[in-house]
């Protein structure tokens, strides 16, 4: 990795004054909005974009205060890249530590619960627990991987200079505004896109540089086609701009309050709500997803992908047909029928596209099945392939009017999004965490090999209690839900139905522990082998890229 | 294509030729079964578009060849559980409630009826079985503050407990301590006095000194010999049961604070049917008079 090219010179001192201003200016900006605000949240809410900007402005200074730093010389720009992995590491173990107090507290309605601190309701934690996993997790997984991912196939350091620390850090802010709202009671009420105006607007910045610095990575490449990894991650980049700006379009009470108007109304919003949120199932959660499985799991094998034909076709018939399955999330509710209809159609034939990347995930394996044996993070990529192919099987057929009948509105559909997200989306991000931190602080091989078992097999067994709980609660409750009694009426109460539901909700709390376990063990691991360290370990096979090290 | 094509040693394919950070690709083809799978469900949707309503026109949309709707499908469904309940309906209107328990199939169909509504209305409070909680009456034993006569439950439901009601049951016990009505002392001495009513006090001084304050303030409502009154729904303080506890310290708080627990009105959102299966229903739960 040598001179990989020589045309550009990294940021001057002209980054520091450039960034210098327009930082001080955001900060004035931000005290002034706190001092007028209208409301003590949004007041809350400019101090902390303030102190958001003064960090900035005191990493710029004290990184450029010097010269340039040795970091912006390198082929690659891999400071961004670990900065990543620890924020990933760090929010996936406060999201599923929030998860597993949401579990408890459905099981347990007193856990941590006071009257007194609102924020401590159920409510306020729940979208705390799914954006800290789905956006504060998996988005800093795939900033991280993807800047990775595309200089390396690219042959090109990361296009912008200082600008992917700024989607870094900007991302980061995000996540705080958006935490801290939730905990503050400021919602926009849209699941999985609550945060306000004012949050919604500075993503969308964060998330324009972001596009900026991956195209203009893939324009200067010296590779003369774009690997199939990166045609995922632009599809998931450009798709969420156009699925957050949409979804998002509102009218501001006050521009110094949080509160905000939406521009839909009624089945419109509810439709452009669940355009949203399935797509970004479709496309943060599957469409980046798959593209870190096709560089990491082919890397770790050692193995070409299998077919090059499929991926092109299960790519585009990915992208085409998922964008049109958001209706069935509305069966049997105000929306026409006719939209029903099609969602639920293109649902259905959303399997084998989705599909097709699991089969070229597994296939890759030929030749190399005999390494999951010895490679627990092989493995664990491989195995988050096969929840994969579950739940994007699971999908289609909950998407059928008459099962979606039974399954909508019960726990069915919360095991569904687990059996994704803890097996699918956790196994893979796992995998690629445990790839990239010996690669990017230059370890030979993890901490330790056992370790990682110890993970897989703690947290396997926590996803399976996890979703067997849910398929049999949620198969339950849907059934009581419709049981009539000779006489023609309901024979369950709605509480009866919740008295029922209890055992099942103590198995899942119990397997949300488990998999909150094997993370901090993943974490212990990824610690010490970024420091270096290796424990001595009999017995344990040298896997993928770990060549037995002689220390 | 590139000319870097290779023969993959391990499966014998040949690669694309091309390369990113050490990772190339295989040429094989699509697997069949896969692509035949895919074509056999995008066939199936185009036959579902077909038959059912699917694409959006101008001012209209693709009705499908089978003319299914969903709305005209709910109104059916609705008709057929109607149809399913037989006459019961009409009947639990029109006759009396004593009509309704005496006739076995009517209280069958009552009970039916008004289980399913409890538990969807009245279990919140009450509990699942009508067992009640603190602040909320037991329906399952023979105390009743307003009375447990099927034409007293029947009321009560319909007009609820100091609710929004214009005929709501109504009353309201005064706050003797906190609106200063009584010194705390006097509120303590009383407590006694309520406790000797069931022989549970152990100072007999204090309830001498109380007789007179109950005789003056409580007596109007709960009665001089401290048995209540169901036309104010005034509790009996002579017995064991207790609503919001019967325990020294609970007493005075009661006496300083009062309570004022409020019902619902059902009458506006339950039909006649509902809540004359709900009265039958809670008469029969152990308590009924």
């Amino acid at each position: 990795m040598t001179h990989l090219h020589s045309g550009e010179r990294p940021a001057t001192p002209g980054v520091l004054i450039g960034g210098g201003i327009a930082l001080s200016l955001a900060i004035m900006g931000s005290i002034v909005a706190a001092r007028y605000a209208h409301d003590s949240g949004f007041a809350a809410h400019a101090w902390i974009f303030a102190a958001g900007f003064l960090a900035g402005l005191v990493w710029l200074v004290r990184r450029y205060a010097n010269g340039i730093p040795a970091d912006d010389l390198t082929p690659y720009a891999d400071g961004v890249v670990r900065a990543g992995v620890i924020a990933s590491v760090f929010w996936g173990i406060a999201g599923f530590l929030v998860g597993l107090i949401i579990a408890l507290q459905l099981s347990f309605p007193n856990f941590l619960y006071f009257p007194d601190l609102p924020f401590t309701n159920f409510g306020r934690l729940r979208p705390l627990h799914t954006s800290a996993v789905i956006f504060a997790f998996g988005g800093n997984v795939l900033i991280a991987t993807s800047f990775y991912v595309v200089q390396r196939t690219s042959k090109a350091r990361l296009f912008g200079g200082i600008l992917p620390w700024f989607v870094f850090g900007g991302y980061q802010l995000f996540i705080v505004i958006a935490a801290t709202g939730y905990l503050m009671g400021i919602t926009q009420s849209k699941e999985y896109a609550e945060p306000e105006w004012y949050a919604d607007l500075w993503l969308t910045i964060v998330w324009v540089c972001y596009l900026l610095v991956f195209v203009g990575t893939l324009w200067k490449r010296k590779e003369p086609h774009i690997y199939v990894a990166n045609w995922f991650y632009l599809a998931f980049i450009v798709t969420i701009a156009m699925l957050h700006i949409v979804n998002n379009l509102a009218v501001p009470v006050s521009f110094l309050g949080s509160k905000s108007v939406q521009l839909f109304g009624g089945v419109q919003d509810a439709l452009t709500q669940w355009w949203y949120g399935h797509n970004a199932v479709g496309f943060f959660l599957t469409a980046g997803f798959l593209a870190i499985m096709y560089y990491f799991i082919p890397k770790r094998a050692e193995r070409p992908v299998y077919s090059y034909r499929l991926s092109i076709v299960h790519f585009w018939s990915l992208i085409f047909i998922y964008i049109w399955a958001g209706p069935h999330h509305l069966h049997y509710t105000a929306l026409p029928e006719w939209a029903q209809t099609l969602g639920m159609t293109f649902s259905v034939m959303l399997w084998m596209p989705s599909w097709g990347g699991m089969i070229n995930g597994l296939m890759t394996l030929s030749g190399a099945w005999d390494k999951l044996r010895t490679d627990p993070v092989l493995r664990m990529l491989v195995v988050s392939v096969a929840f994969y192919g579950m739940s994007t099987f699971e999908g289609p057929v909950m998407s059928v009017k008459a099962v979606n009948a039974l399954s909508h509105y019960t726990d069915w559909t919360i095991g569904h999004v687990h059996s994704g997200a803890l097996g699918w989306v956790g196994y893979v991000s796992f995998g690629a965490l445990y790839c990239l931190v010996p690669w990017l602080w230059g370890r030979k091989q993890l901490y330790s090999l056992k370790l990682v078992e110890w993970h897989f097999w703690i947290s396997t067994v926590g996803i399976l209690f996890y979703i067997t709980s849910m398929w049999i609660s949620g198969i339950m409750q849907g059934l009581m839900w419709r049981a009539y009694n000779d006489f023609g009426f309901l024979s369950y109460s709605f509480v009866e139905t919740v008295e029922a539901m209890h055992p099942y909700y103590i198995i899942r709390a119990l397997g949300g522990a488990l998999f909150l376990i094997g993370a901090l063990i993943m974490a212990y691991n990824l610690w010490r082998t970024a420091r270096g360290d290796v424990k001595s370990e009999a017995g344990a096979g040298s896997a993928g890229l770990a060549p037995a090290a002689a220390e | 294509m590139s000319p870097k094509r290779e023969k993959d040693a391990i499966t014998g394919v040949e690669t694309t030729g091309h390369e990113w950070d050490g990772i190339s690709e295989l040429d094989n083809p699509l697997p069949r079964w896969w692509l035949w799978i895919f074509y056999g469900c995008v066939v199936w949707s185009i036959g579902y578009w077909v038959v059912m309503p699917a694409w959006p026109l101008l001012t209209d949309y693709t009705r499908g060849i089978w003319g299914h709707s969903q709305r005209q499908q709910v109104v059916a469904d609705l008709d057929a559980l109607k149809a399913s309940r037989g006459a019961i309906g009409e009947k639990l209107t029109s006759m009396t409630l004593e009509q309704i328990e005496a006739d076995p199939t009517a209280q069958q169909a009552a009970l039916a009826w008004g289980k399913s509504a409890f538990g969807d209305n009245c279990a919140t409070c009450h509990g699942a079985g009508g067992g009640g909680a603190k602040g909320y009456p037991n329906l399952n034993d023979d105390v009743w503050l307003w009375g447990g006569s099927l034409e007293d439950i029947r009321h009560t439901i319909t007009v609820g407990v100091r609710s929004t009601s214009e005929e709501t049951r109504q009353s309201q016990m005064p706050a003797f301590g906190r609106d200063g009505i009584l010194e705390p002392a006097q509120i303590r001495d009383l407590s006694e006095y309520v406790l000797n009513l069931s022989g549970r006090s152990t100072d007999p001084e204090a309830v001498g000194r109380a007789t007179q304050l109950f005789a003056d303030n409580c007596s109007t409502c709960h009665g001089a010999d401290g048995k209540g009154n169901r036309a104010f729904g005034a509790p009996n303080l002579t017995d064991a049961d207790w609503l919001y506890g019967g325990d020294k310290q609970t007493i005075i708080e009661t006496i300083t604070k009062a309570r004022s627990g409020v019902m619902p009105t059902w009458g506006g959102r339950l039909d006649a049917p509902t809540i004359n299966a709900l009265a039958v229903y809670v008469h029969s739960l152990g308590g009924g008079e």
